[in-house]
C-alpha cells in the first residue's frame, strides 16, 4: 500500500526523522491557517498523489502569499493532475500540503528496500538527489551506496557514516545524517515498508538535514498489523476496477489492449496474456480468479472486464485441477446467463472432468466458443476481436 | 530416486485440522503420499482424516518418525510455524499459505540459512515426485513418473506444463514449486543443483516470470554447472511495470526484472527458450529426441 508524502512525514516525525514545518489542507477554507502558521509565506504547497513527477507536472508550487496559495490550491484540490507516472488519466489530488520552504544546499538520494537476493533489508544511497534513481543506477551505477543490514539489530551507526563519508558532504553534518539513516532503518522494518524514500534528503544553507519528501509503501500482507497505517488507504489514488475486483478476492489489472482475460493462477494469467499477444493480440487486463473460480466469482469478474469499455472479446482460461472442469463450467454458463454478455467469449477448459465441462458449455445454448489448448484459444480470441473490428 | 521425496518419504500437516489442511491432506494420502499426522497447537490428542493430531511439530516427529511437513496455517502464524517445523528436526518443509508478511520471509530465511532444513515456498503449490509422494496442493493425476524435472515460481502454469508433458508421454521426475513471493526458501539454482546430480532426472523445464534476478542467478549457474539440458519459459513478457501481477513477487520494480532481460539470460546461457506456453511439451520433446 502507498502512502501520501503528508501520511509518510507524520511517520518519519515519529521516528525522528526532521521534515520541513507544515501542515495539510483537503479544503480551501483551511489554506489561510495554514500558510499564516509559516508567517504568511512564502510558503510551498504540494498536491498530495501516488505518483511521482508531481513538480513537472505542475503540482507543486512555491506561493509568497496566502492569496496566491488559495489561488493555486483551488486549481488543484479535487482535480486530476497528470504526471508522467500517473498514468494518462492522472491521479485526484484530495490534498495539499503546506510546509515552509527551505534552502537546498545539496540533495541526496536515500531509499530502502528488501533485497530480493540476499533476503535482507538495503539501505541505497546516491549524491544526486531529487532524480530518478533508476535512472542514475542505469547510467552511473557506480554513484549508488549501498549497505545491507540485519532487520533485527537495524542500520548500525558504522554504517551510516561509512555512506556518508563517501558522499563528500561537510563533516560537521555526520552526527545528524547518520542518526537520521538509523532511524530510516528502525522505521522500514517497524512499519513493515517494501520501499521507504527519501528524495530528496537536503542539506539547507543553514546547514540543517532534512527530509524535503517522503515515500514509504508498507507491505501489503502485513497490513494486518498496522491497523492505523492501513486506515490510511486512500481509494481514490487506486484504479477503481481493481478496487472493486480486490473486493471479491479476485486480482485485477487493467491494461490498454481489447481482449479481456479470465484465469486461475497468477503465472497461468500472466502466460495466457503473452500467448494473446504472441498471436498478435492485445491484452485488456491480468485477472486471476484464483483457485476456486466459484459462479459468484466469476460473475464478479466478468463484470469487471466488461466495465472496460475497449474489450471487444473474452478468454477464459481455466486449469481445473484440484477445482473439477464441470463445476467451472456450472459458474461460466450461470454467469453468462446472469450478465448478458455483449462481447465474443473464448472458453479454453484444461484439467480434471474436462470433457464433461466442454460438453456443458457446447450443450448450453449459450454463444460461447470452445477451445483445445492455449494457442487454438489464443488464435480464435484474436480472431474474434479482428473480426468485431471490421 | 529423483529428488527430495519419495515413497518413503513421511509427511506431516501443520494446520490439519483447518479446510484446506484437511482437504488436501485427503488429498495427498489418496495419491498414496504417506501422511503420518498432523499438527495444530491446542487440539493434540484429536484425530484428524485419521491420523494423530499433535499439539507441537517436536512430538508428531518423535512420535511419527516424520521427516517433511506441508504447512496450511494462516499467513500471521505460518513463520511460526516454519521455525517450529525446523527446530522440530524437520528435513524438508513446504510452505502452502500465501500473504505471510516479506519481513517475517525474511526472518525466518536468516534463521533456516546454514542449518539442515531445506524450506519449499511459502505460497506454492509444493513439491511431487510423480507416482510415489505428494506434499502440496497440485492435482496429482496430472503427472507422470519419468525423468524430467520441472521447478517453477508458479502453480497453475506449472500444471499446464506438466500436464503437456505427460500428455507427450513424457513423465517428470520431481516438480518442484518454489513459490511466487519476493523471499523464498529453496531458489531456482538450488532446484537445479538437485535435479543436476539426480541420476534419474536427464532435462529441466525452468519457468519462470517477472521480478527479481533469480533467473539470472538460474542463468548463470546453467551456463557454468549444468550439463543436463533445460526447457525454460518466462511469464508476464506484456506485464506493465511496476504493477504486482497477483503474485507479491512478480513486479518489475525500478525497470528492473523485465521478462526480457530474463529470457536473454536464459538464452545466452544456452537454456531453450519456450517462446509460448503452449509449447511446454513440443520444446522439452526436441530436447529429448
Amino acid at each position: 500500500m502507498k502512502l501520501h508524502e503528508y501520511q509518510a512525514k507524520q511517520i518519519f516525525t515519529r521516528y525522528g526523522i526532521p521534515v520541513p514545518p507544515g501542515s495539510v489542507v483537503t479544503d480551501l477554507g483551511q489554506v489561510r491557517s495554514a500558510v499564516e502558521s509559516l508567517g504568511g509565506g512564502p510558503a510551498i504547497l504540494k498536491a498530495q498523489v501516488h505518483a511521482g513527477g508531481r513538480g513537472k507536472a505542475g503540482g507543486i508550487r512555491v506561493v509568497s502569499s496566502v492569496e496566491e496559495a488559495r489561488e493555486f490550491a483551488s486549481r488543484l484540490l479535487g482535480q486530476k493532475l497528470v504526471t508522467h507516472q500517473s498514468g494518462p488519466d492522472g491521479q485526484r489530488v484530495s490534498a495539499l500540503l503546506v510546509e515552509a520552504p527551505s534552502s537546498i544546499a545539496a540533495e541526496i538520494y536515500v531509499g530502502m528496500v528488501i533485497d530480493r537476493g540476499v533476503g535482507l533489508p538495503t539501505l541505497i544511497v546516491c549524491g544526486e538527489g531529487g532524480v530518478e534513481i533508476e535512472e542514475v543506477a542505469a547510467r552511473a551505477p557506480e554513484k549508488i551506496l549501498r549497505e545491507v543490514f540485519d532487520p533485527g539489530l537495524g542500520l548500525q551507526p558504522y554504517q551510516a557514516r561509512r555512506v556518508f563519508l563517501r558522499l563528500g558532504l561537510e563533516r560537521g553534518l555526520m552526527n545528524d545524517f547518520s542518526r537520521i539513516l538509523v532511524a530510516l532503518g528502525r522505521l522500514f522494518v517497524a512499519e513493515d515498508c517494501s520501499l521507504a524514500e527519501i528524495n530528496p534528503l537536503v542539506v539547507t544553507k543553514e546547514k540543517k538535514v532534512l527530509a524535503l519528501d517522503a515515500k514509504i509503501n508498507v507491505d501489503d500482507s502485513a497490513l494486518g498489523r498496522h491497523p492505523e497505517t492501513a486506515s490510511w488507504r486512500d481509494l481514490s489514488q487506486e484504479d477503481p476496477r481493481e478496487v472493486e475486483a480486490s473486493k471479491h478476492d479476485l486480482s485485477y489489472i487493467g491494461l490498454t489492449g481489447n481482449i479481456g482475460c479470465m484465469v486461475n493462477g497468477a503465472g497461468l494469467a500472466m502466460a495466457t496474456m503473452d500467448t494473446i499477444k504472441l498471436h498478435g493480440g492485445e491484452p485488456a487486463n491480468f485477472l486471476d480468479v484464483g483457485g476456486g473460480a466459484t459462479t459468484e466469482k466469476v460473475t464478479a469478474a466478468f463484470k469487471i472486464i466488461l466495465a472496460d469499455r475497449n474489450v471487444e472479446a473474452i478468454l477464459v482460461n481455466i486449469f481445473g485441477g484440484i477445482m473439477r472442469c464441470d463445476v467451472i463450467a456450472e459458474g461460466i454458463i450461470a454467469a453468462v446467463k446472469e450478465i448478458s454478455l455483449r462481447v465474443p467469449l473464448v472458453v479454453r477448459l484444461e484439467g480434471t472432468n474436462v470433457e464433461r465441462g466442454r460438453r456443458m458449455l457446447e450443450e448450453s445454448g449459450l454463444t460461447l466458443v470452445t477451445a483445445v489448448g492455449l494457442a487454438d484459444a489464443a488464435q480464435k480470441v484474436v480472431q474474434l476481436a479482428r473480426s468485431r473490428r471490421k | 530416486m529423483a529428488v527430495l521425496v519419495d515413497k518413503n518419504t513421511r509427511v506431516l500437516c501443520q494446520g490439519i485440522t483447518g479446510k484446506a489442511g484437511a482437504f488436501h491432506t485427503r488429498a495427498c494420502l489418496e495419491y498414496g503420499t504417506r501422511v503420518v499426522g498432523g499438527v495444530t497447537p491446542g487440539r493434540g490428542g484429536e484425530t484428524a482424516e485419521g491420523l494423530p493430531v499433535f499439539d507441537t511439530v517436536a512430538e508428531a516427529a518423535g512420535k511419527t518418525g516424520a521427516t517433511a511437513t506441508m504447512i496450511f496455517v494462516p499467513a500471521a502464524f505460518a513463520s511460526d510455524a516454519i521455525l517450529e517445523a525446523a527446530d522440530g528436526g524437520l528435513r524438508l518443509i513446504a510452505c502452502i499459505t500465501e500473504g505471510i508478511p516479506a519481513a517475517d520471509m525474511v526472518h525466518v530465511r536468516k534463521t533456516l540459512a546454514g542449518g539442515p532444513a531445506r524450506l519449499i515456498g511459502p505460497n506454492c503449490p509444493g513439491i511431487i515426485t510423480p507416482g510415489q509422494c505428494k506434499i502440496g496442493i497440485m492435482p496429482g493425476y496430472i503427472h507422470k513418473p519419468g525423468s524430467v524435472g520441472v521447478v517453477s515460481r508458479s502453480g497453475t502454469l506449472t500444471y499446464e506444463a506438466v500436464w503437456q508433458l505427460s500428455q507427450r508421454g513424457i513423465g517428470q521426475s520431481t516438480c518442484i514449486g518454489i513459490g511466487g513471493d519476493p523471499i523464498i526458501g529453496t531458489t531456482f539454482v538450488d532446484a537445479l543443483k538437485l535435479f543436476e546430480a539426480d541420476a534419474d532426472t536427464v532435462a529441466v523445464v525452468l519457468i519462470g516470470e517477472i521480478g527479481g534476478t533469480a533467473e539470472e542467478e538460474a542463468a548463470a549457474f546453467i551456463r557454468e554447472k549444468m550439463s543436463k539440458p533445460v526447457a525454460a519459459f518466462i511469464a508476464g513478457q506484456t506485464a506493465p511495470k511496476g504493477k504486482r501481477m497477483g503474485h507479491a513477487g512478480a513486479i518489475i520494480a525500478g525497470g528492473k526484472g523485465t521478462a526480457a532481460e530474463k529470457v536473454a539470460a536464459l538464452k545466452n546461457a544456452g537454456a531453450a527458450i519456450v517462446p509460448s506456453p503452449a509449447e511446454f511439451g513440443d520444446v522439452m520433446a526436441r530436447l529429448m529426441s
